[in-house]
Order: C-alpha cells, then sequence, then structure tokens
C-alpha cells in the first residue's frame, strides 16, 4: 500500500516534471521575435516572402501563448509536426521508425552494462585483493577514462574490419531489425553495445565494489557469518540488498549519461536511430525533429528515474515510510 | 586511595598528551601521502608534461613550420586524397584529410581540453560549493528547493541541453563550456549539500551559534572547512570529465568547430579515414586517453592522500594493513561512504 | 580537592527558585553561613522562564505532508535563575532538559511561553536584537569531541567569541585568548594545535575558556561532565566552581547524574517527561523528596557507604518511559509510580508546596511521599539489600 501511494506520487510529479520541460522547450525555441525564428526555421537563403509565408503557416504572428496552446494539444495527440527535411516526413512517422533501432542499443547496452558492471564489481568485492580483483582495477581505469566515442572508433577498426576481412561477417555495422533472426540483430548490435557499455560497466565494477565492501564490513554481516549462514547466502541476502541501494540511486542520474552515450554510439557506427536523427537535424536545423527528441529524451530520462525510484522503495523499506 | 592521589593521577593524566606533538594541519599531512604515492607523482609529472607542450604549442608549430589550421593539400594529402603517414614529408605524425598537420593539431588540441577543463572544473566548483552549502546549512524550503533543481540538473540528459544550445545559438567553445558547468556545479552541488546537512547537525556548530555567529560566518568558517577533503578530491576528478565531455561534443559537432583544432573533432574527423589512416585516430586518441588517466590517477591519488583508510591495490611498498576483523573492508579501492555515490560516474563520465 | 563541595563562597545567599507560585525568594533554612542580601530579591533574578512550552512537530501523512502530531518536549515550565546561583536540572534522558537549555539560550524558536533576562524579554528575538545578549549567556556542551570543530585551531575556537562581536582583534585577541587558557589549566603554548590533540578533560577546558571569552553572566552547562572519565570529572568541576567564584557565574547545570547535581547545585530540579516533577533547594529536595519519582532516582543511586546501601530499599519503577508524542493523561507519571490512584489519571497536579515543606520546594503530585514512608513495600516490593 505504501509502495502504491509512493508510485502515484512519482508519477504525478513525473507529469508535472514533462509539462516543465515541454513548456520549457517552446519557450526556448519559440519565444523569441518571430522574425528571428522564421529565418531559422526557413533558412539563411529565404526571401521576405518566403519568410512571410513560413511565419504565416506556422502561426508565428499568432500571440505567443495561443502558439504555445497549440503546441500543447498536438503534442497530446502525439503530433510532432513535419520535418523539414526527408521530404517533409511526418516526425511522428520518423519516431516510429526509428525508435526500435534506438531501443535496441539502449535495452542492450543497459543490460550489458548492469550485468558486468555489477557482477564484475560483487566478484572484485569477494575475492578482494586476488588478481581478478587487481586485473579489474586496471581496466576500471581505463575503462573510465575511456570516451565512448574513441572506444568506438578503435572498435572499427580494430575490431569490426580485421573480423570482416577474415570472413567473420557476423559482427556488422548499422542495423538489422530483429524480424530478420535475432543473430544477425545482435551481429549488428554487439559492437555499438559493448562500446556503450564500458564506460558504465567501469563506473559501476567500482561503485558496487566499493559499496559491497562496506557493507560486508558491517557488524550484522559478521554476525550472519557467526550465526553460521554459509558465506554465499551472507553476500547474496544479506549483503547486497543494502550495498545495491547507493548504486540504484546512481542509477537514477545516469539514465541521462545514457542518452549522450546512445546519440554518440549510433553517430559512430551507423544505426540510425532517434540519436543519429537529432545530430544530423542539429546541422540541418530541423527544428520539429529536434523538439520531439528533446521532449522523448525527457519522457524517457522521467520514466527511468520513477522505475529507479520504485526499485529503490524495495530494496529500502525506509524510503516507503517517509 | 586518599584525595591527594586520586587529584595526582588526575592531573598527570591531563598533562600527559602534552608532550612533543607538533600539530599539522589537513593539508601538511595530504601533501605527505601524496608524495609518497607513485602512481600520483608520475600522473602528476606527466599533466605538467602535456600542460608544457600545450603551452609550447606555437613554438612547436613554428619549429615545424605548419601552423595549426593551415591545409597542405600539395605535400600533405596523397594523390587519391588520404593523408600522409608520419613522417612524410615533415609532418611528424602524418596529416589529416586537408593536410593539416596533426601533431600541431594534437598541441593546440591540449589547449583547448586543458583550458575547458580547468575552467569549466573552476565554475562548477564555485558555484557548487555556494549552493551546495546554502541548501544544506539554511535547510527547511531554501533546501526543499534547491534540492529538487539540483536533481533535476543532474538527472537531466545533457545531450538534450547541447543540442538545443546548439540549434539556438549554434555551436561554439562557450556554448561547451556553458553545457558542462552547467553539470559538473550540480554534481558537486549535491554531495556539498549532503555533507552540509550532516555537518549542520554537529555541536560545534551549535556552539557556534550560542556564540552569535551569523549564518554566512558559520557556512564558511565553520562549515566548509570540514568539506574542503570531499570539495577537492570532486574537483579534481571532475576534470577529466570536462575534458572527455568536451572532446564528445566536439566530436558530435556541437562544440568546437573545425578548423579550430580539438581532440573531438579531429577524431570526429578520423572517423571517415580510420580505414586508410591509422595514425589520424590513434595519436590523437592516445593523447585523449593519457591525459584523462592521468587526471583520474592524480584525483583517486587526492582521495587517498585525504583519507587514509582506503588503501589502493597497487600501492607500492606498503604493508596491508588489517584492521582487525575489518581486515579485507579497509583495502583496494574501497571508496568513503557516502562520497562515492556522487563522485563517481554522473552524467559526465559518460563519453 | 573540594569532593565536598565545602568552601566555595556565594555572592549573595538566596535560592532562587521561584515556581511562578510566589515572587520573593529568601534564604532557606540550614544553608552555609553567607553575606545576608537585602529582599526586594526581584533584582538579583537573572534568567526568568514563564510557561515554557516547546513543542516539536511531526511530519507523516500520504500524499502531502501533515504535521501528524507534536512531540512535546517541554510542556509548561517555569523557573527563575538568580545572581550567582546555580540551578541543578536532572532527569533522565529524553525528559526534556536538553531542550529547555536551548530554549533558554535562545538556539531553538519556543512553541509558547517567556524567557526574560535581566528584565528583558528574550524569547523568540531576532538574531541582531539578540546579540548582545549572547554575549551575557554561553553554553558549554556535553561531547568533548563534537562540540569543537576538528578543523580549527583551538585558539581560533576560543577567540570566535571576540571576533564574532568584534571586541579585540589581532595581538590584543591572542593575548586574551591564552590568558583564557591559562585561566582553565591549559597551557597557553598550545594556541595553535587542533582539538584533536587534547585529551576529553581539556577539551572541555576548551569549550569552557569558549563560553568564558566575554564574562557571561549565565552559563548553561549542558552535562558538561557525562562524558568523561570521573578523575576528570572532579577537576572540570572544581574549575567551574571556580570560575563562579572568581566571575560571579550563574549556571543552569544539566545532569543526569544526580551525585554530580548535589555536588555544584544550590538549587534542584527533577523534570519528567517535559514537566516539572520536583523542585527545591537542593538539601530539601535530597534529604525529603515529595515526589515519588525523585524518591526513586535517589534510591537507585549508589550509595558510597555499603552498609547504608544495603538497609536501603530500591523503590522499582515498572514499565517504560512513554513517548513525549502520546504522553499519559493527567500525571504524566501515573503508569510507572508505586503510588498511583486512579485521580492520577484524570487530573495533572498542580506544583505546589506540600504541607510542611519550606515555601520554595514544590512537589507535583496528587499523593507525596510522606516522611518516613517506605515507597519500596507500596506495592510488595521489598527488594532490601538487592542491588
Amino acid at each position: 500500500m505504501a509502495v502504491t501511494r509512493f508510485l502515484v506520487r512519482r508519477i504525478l510529479t513525473g507529469l508535472i516534471v514533462l509539462w516543465f520541460v515541454a513548456t520549457a522547450t517552446f519557450f526556448l525555441f519559440f519565444a523569441r521575435n518571430p522574425q528571428i525564428v522564421a529565418r531559422q526555421l526557413a533558412g539563411r537563403a529565404a526571401t521576405a516572402q518566403i519568410l512571410a509565408e513560413v511565419t504565416h503557416n506556422l502561426g508565428l504572428d499568432q500571440p505567443i501563448f495561443t502558439q504555445y496552446g497549440r503546441y500543447l494539444t498536438r503534442l497530446v495527440h502525439w503530433n510532432f509536426g513535419l520535418s523539414y527535411f526527408n521530404g517533409g516526413e511526418s516526425v511522428s512517422a520518423i519516431i516510429a521508425r526509428d525508435l526500435p533501432r534506438t531501443a535496441s542499443v539502449v535495452v542492450g547496452g543497459l543490460v550489458l552494462w548492469l550485468v558486468v558492471g555489477l557482477g564484475t564489481g560483487v566478484l572484485s568485492a569477494t575475492r578482494a585483493r586476488s588478481l581478478f580483483d587487481r586485473t579489474s582495477t586496471v581496466a576500471v581505469l581505463v575503462g573510465l577514462s575511456m570516451p565512448t566515442f574513441v572506444l568506438g572508433e578503435l572498435l572499427l577498426r580494430y575490431v569490426y574490419v580485421p573480423a570482416n576481412n577474415h570472413g567473420a561477417t557476423w559482427i556488422t555495422i548499422g542495423y538489422v531489425p530483429l524480424s530478420q533472426g535475432v543473430l544477425s540483430w545482435a551481429g549488428a548490435m554487439m559492437l555499438p553495445w559493448i562500446t556503450l557499455a564500458t564506460v558504465q560497466a567501469a563506473v559501476y565494477t567500482r561503485l558496487s565494489r566499493g559499496s559491497l565492501l562496506d557493507t560486508m564490513g558491517e557488524d550484522y554481516i559478521r554476525t550472519a557469518r557467526a550465526k553460521g549462514l554459509t558465506e554465499r547466502r551472507v553476500v547474496y541476502r544479506h549483503g547486497m540488498r543494502a550495498a545495491l541501494t547507493p548504486v540504484v540511486s546512481q542509477l537514477g542520474i545516469d539514465i541521462g549519461a545514457l542518452l549522450g552515450g546512445v546519440v554518440v554510439v549510433e553517430q559512430v557506427f551507423g544505426v540510425g536511430g532517434l540519436g543519429q536523427d537529432a545530430v544530423s537535424s542539429i546541422a540541418n536545423g530541423d527544428l520539429p525533429t529536434i523538439i520531439a527528441f528533446v521532449l522523448l529524451a525527457s519522457a524517457f530520462v522521467v520514466i527511468a528515474n520513477i522505475i529507479v525510484d520504485l526499485a529503490y522503495a524495495i530494496l529500502d523499506p525506509r524510503v516507503r515510510i517517509s | 586511595m586518599s584525595i591527594t592521589e586520586l587529584e595526582f593521577q588526575a592531573v598527570t593524566v591531563e598533562t600527559a598528551p602534552e608532550e612533543a606533538i607538533q600539530g599539522q594541519s589537513q593539508w601538511q599531512l595530504t601533501w605527505r601521502r601524496l608524495r609518497h604515492d607513485r602512481m600520483a607523482v608520475a600522473s602528476i609529472v606527466v599533466i605538467g608534461l602535456i600542460a608544457a607542450l600545450a603551452i609550447a604549442a606555437p613554438a612547436f608549430a613554428s619549429l615545424v613550420g605548419h601552423p595549426p589550421s593551415q591545409a597542405y593539400p600539395n605535400i600533405g594529402v596523397n594523390v587519391n586524397g588520404t593523408p600522409v603517414s608520419p613522417g612524410t614529408h615533415g609532418f611528424w605524425l602524418g596529416t589529416d584529410e586537408l593536410g593539416r598537420d596533426l601533431f600541431v593539431r594534437i598541441l593546440y588540441g591540449a589547449r583547448i581540453s586543458l583550458f575547458v577543463g580547468l575552467s569549466t572544473t573552476l565554475i562548477g566548483t564555485v558555484l557548487g560549493v555556494s549552493v551546495g552549502l546554502i541548501s544544506g546549512y539554511y535547510g527547511g524550503i531554501v533546501d526543499a528547493a534547491l534540492a529538487r533543481i539540483i536533481d533535476a540538473v543532474l538527472a537531466f540528459p545533457y545531450i538534450v541541453l547541447a543540442l538545443s544550445l546548439a540549434v539556438v545559438f549554434g555551436p561554439s567553445l562557450w556554448i561547451v563550456i556553458g553545457v558542462i558547468a552547467f553539470f559538473s556545479w550540480a554534481a558537486i552541488s549535491r554531495v556539498v549539500r549532503g555533507q552540509a546537512l550532516s555537518i549542520r547537525e554537529k555541536e560545534y556548530i551549535e556552539a557556534a551559534r550560542s556564540l552569535g555567529a551569523g549564518p554566512w560566518r558559520i557556512m564558511f568558517i565553520d562549515v566548509l572547512p570540514n568539506l574542503m577533503a570531499p570539495i577537492l578530491v570532486l574537483a579534481t576528478l571532475s576534470i577529466p570529465t570536462a575534458i572527455v565531455f568536451e572532446a564528445t561534443l566536439s566530436y558530435l559537432g556541437l562544440g568546437i568547430q573545425a578548423p579550430t583544432a580539438s581532440w573531438g573533432n579531429i577524431l570526429g574527423g578520423a572517423q571517415s579515414y580510420y580505414t586508410v589512416a591509422w595514425w589520424y585516430l590513434v595519436f590523437p586518441a592516445l593523447a585523449l586517453v593519457i591525459t584523462t588517466i592521468a587526471f583520474n590517477l592524480v584525483g583517486d591519488g587526492v582521495r587517498d592522500a585525504m583519507d587514509p583508510r582506503t588503501e589502493r591495490v597497487f600501492a607500492a611498498g606498503r604493508k596491508r594493513r588489517k584492521t582487525g576483523s575489518q581486515g579485507d573492508q579497509a583495502d583496494g579501492e574501497a571508496a568513503l561512504p557516502p562520497l562515492t555515490v556522487a563522485d563517481e560516474g554522473g552524467p559526465l563520465s559518460w563519453q | 580537592m573540594n569532593a565536598a563541595g565545602g568552601g566555595r563562597h556565594r555572592r549573595s545567599s538566596n535560592p532562587q527558585l521561584d515556581l511562578g507560585a510566589s515572587g520573593i525568594t529568601r534564604a532557606a533554612p540550614g544553608r552555609e553561613p553567607a553575606a545576608a542580601v537585602p529582599d526586594g530579591a526581584d533584582d538579583d533574578v537573572l534568567v526568568r522562564v514563564e510557561n515554557l512550552v516547546k513543542y516539536f512537530p511531526v511530519r507523516g501523512g500520504g500524499l502531502i505532508r501533515r504535521t501528524v502530531g507534536h512531540v512535546q518536549a517541554v510542556d509548561d515550565v517555569s523557573l527563575t535563575i538568580g545572581q550567582g546561583r546555580t540551578l541543578g536540572l536532572v532527569g533522565e534522558t529524553g525528559c526534556g532538559k536538553s531542550t529547555l537549555a536551548r530554549c533558554i539560550a535562545g538556539l531553538i524558536p519556543i512553541t509558547s511561553g517567556t524567557v526574560s533576562f535581566e528584565g528583558h524579554d528574550i524569547t523568540n528575538l531576532p538574531r541582531r536584537q539578540m546579540q548582545p545578549f549572547r554575549r551575557e549567556i554561553q553554553m558549554i556542551f556535553q561531547d568533548p569531541y563534537g562540540s569543537l570543530n576538528p578543523r580549527r585551531r583551538v585558539g581560533a575556537i576560543i577567540g570566535d567569541a571576540f571576533a564574532i562581536h568584534k571586541m579585540a582583534t589581532g595581538e590584543t585577541r591572542k593575548r586574551a585568548v591564552q590568558d583564557l587558557m591559562e585561566r582553565v589549566g591549559l597551557n597557553p603554548e598550545h594556541y595553535n594545535r587542533f582539538p584533536a590533540e587534547f585529551s576529553g578533560g581539556q577539551r572541555q577546558r576548551i569549550g569552557v575558556a569558549r563560553a568564558l571569552a566575554l564574562r557571561p553572566k549565565l552559563i548553561i552547562c549542558d552535562e558538561p561532565v557525562s562524558a568523561l572519565d570521573v578523575s576528570i570529572q572532579a577537576q572540570v568541576l572544581n574549575l567551574l566552581s571556580d570560575l563562579q567564584d572568581e566571575f560571579g557565574l550563574s549556571y543552569l547545570f544539566i545532569a543526569h547524574d544526580l551525585e554530580v547535581v548535589r555536588h555544584v547545585s544550590d538549587s534542584v530540579i527533577v523534570m519528567y517527561l517535559g514537566k516539572i516533577a520536583e523542585a527545591g533547594p537542593k538539601n530539601a529536595v535530597y534529604d525529603a523528596p515529595r515526589h515519588p519519582y525523585t524518591a526513586a532516582l535517589l534510591s537507585a543511586a549508589p550509595a558510597a557507604d555499603p552498609e547504608s546501601a544495603v538497609a536501603r530499599r530500591r523503590i522499582i519503577l515498572t514499565g517504560d518511559v512513554p513517548s513525549p508524542i502520546d504522553p499519559p493523561s493527567g500525571c504524566r507519571f501515573h503508569p510507572r509510580c508505586p503510588k498511583a490512584e486512579p485521580l492520577c489519571a484524570e487530573q495533572e497536579p498542580p506544583l505546589e508546596v506540600k504541607l510542611g515543606d519550606p515555601y520554595s520546594h514544590m512537589t507535583a503530585c496528587h499523593f507525596p511521599v510522606q516522611a518516613g514512608e517506605d515507597l519500596a513495600a507500596a506495592r510488595g516490593q521489598d527488594t532490601r539489600g538487592a542491588r
């Protein structure tokens, strides 16, 4: 019951945040002199007449709040307008087409990051100072210091190219839809996943290792051992719960970082997802796509944060009560 | 026991510790420990080297005779349009696709990276500490509001902000500094706030209030000195984060634009040529990674020097410290408890 | 060593315990001889607290945070502290004595009631107006390890008061600080050391020096010796008493150790769950406690003489201390009281002088302990000889 109430409260807050972001985005892009906005939308080479047309068509000459109202209404109906490029394709269609690509990258990367990060961290903590631990510490240091795009490019040059030259053509770049087979899909996604996950895995390895080591030093763990529980039970049933809480709360913050990584990875491997759309729309000045991306990204962050908070509340009962 | 004997014992106990212990401040102790940390010292040397190279970039440019933005389409580019390899025609590390000297560009890129790293850290730290202090000390509504803002900023996908700003204002160095500082202050603020909240409850703060000290005096004279350790660690560790952040933004085209050289945009250009010009990819990548590792090691060293409970796995020449039943716990890179949550990772580590 | 507390000189001989019922104080019989002081003794009241109430809100609730209850930390307490006197405040943990002290010191806002200092109303004054009073009212804290900022040098800590009130700078300040250090028994050469380099007792001395810097009139001592070894306690207590003689200080001395309170105080207040149970000149309260709670506390204190310890019967209180959020009805002590009657659960007993007591000895009880009454036998408890 307390968890439900907690959830409801978080969802309501999330909706408010989303509304706030949408408003801020609107005002950031449109709340300037209509001339400037129109010029930006129409491109530098636009003549006065085109400018006037654009201004009128997009309703830029309307009072700002009318524009705002229309903007909000359209948003709720999932109408993001039309892209200025790609032949005037509806942005919603672009989203529908490219979202699966981005989603593949995100989900796979997230899973890999968590599994490797937490797994290595826990193993390092339980085998502190062993060879495994030392090796992973070095790996963590390098991983932490390696920018995503650098890693991506290095992987391209030194893994993808040689692999394909030597016949391991299942490693591809770009995107293969799931419908064409899991292996092909994974083959194309593998390098992006590794790139996406490495840096964050390093961070989380260190974080979970430290957290678990601290927890294992607590008195109640010592008591559990003294009770005669197996080491495995002590670690996984008693230690992990407390050790995971800082990790989970950090996760909430890192979701935002995840998006940045996705954009980078898509750029490096040419996945053609929403991230790449966003970057190319900067170069093109394709405002509707950018706005759509901003809103979607924020929605993703809000939802992810709610999930993370929920996980945290499940892990730490004190949170539900407060 | 007679009364006088009791008194005598009391007096002895009282005066016992007044022997010749020379009081050393926190900084002296930290510096001493840092000096003995070989990895950290080596990293500091490396950073010094990089800084020297960066400062001397114009000197190198005139030495090899190639200004950083000068293209050499004749001697610097092969017939088929690919960059020339290192060593040809006086290009120490080769060229890029426009025939520009890669070595010189990398040196100039170092300037950008160091400048951005240091300036954003400075801004972010000053802002972050101020906000965190105020929020943590005042508590109440002020804290509730500020804490929400800090959380919102931290959770905000930076890419969104960078994109938006780049669209509205056009990409530039100042966008980069603005975006990076925008996030680093929040990360520092969060930690400072947390620490300030707990320090606020300490008795010596209450004592200061009972003496009549005002909030500002308490914040800066009583609370702040106790925060210097985490602040220093965070600041040092946010430099490599900022450097990587800038490189990423420039790579994506949202930051420094060509022809100005930044490691990020060099690597962005390298993307199309890595198959035929490995040097175009490897050298800037090396520069970036080495710099980042060096700063990270220094940051780790500072953290370990400030809190001797933690012991590095590779601490050379140091014996394993046993702390009774917590033998394993006090070793390796076990992090300071509440501190690691925010100083590890965060949006800026993601590049 | 002044183990028995003899040899202390007093500025005036007024017991100061006026608990709202009467306004005139007079020397109680049986006190050590001292200079006589004229009447009109209101002049000698330093601090007057009237009907002080401090509630802390408890927040809870679902979607919106609401105040669902109050911790009734201090509930209608009145007292006075006279010039040069020491008022002892005793009670178990959680009875509200620390909260009361902080209310008087102006460190936490008061829910209702007044505190006045030398006739001026200092209740909930904004910081600026409170500043001059801060010079007069100082505090010594319980934890020698927590009450000094570990990152600051001792000279700076002690000199804080001078800096804050802009009273001395530079060399003058340093000399004043060193002078203080000597006064409290510290080596003035250690001006630049950090608190970590001192022992617990020495740290408390630093705290005393800090409080003494501006020559306050009142020092509130919040369990100043509770965290120290017994032998060191004696040292610090002696220091406090010497300083009182030298500077004419008044103390509000809070402790949970009855013997320490007896040693230092002129008058004593016993608190229970936010209310005053009993109050009066110390000998009156200690020799003839009227409130069952006081009697129980006294019976539990270890006696130095093994024979009298065996002869004394311990009064054992049943039950746990109730929560201050939801205190018992009527007399707050009634669930644990060996003498409780139905009346005790219905009506809160007023704080008043009981028959036969000097007028300044007040008790809040419907059925006070009579002379010669043996409470240990009241509920069939015979713990003679039990420890």
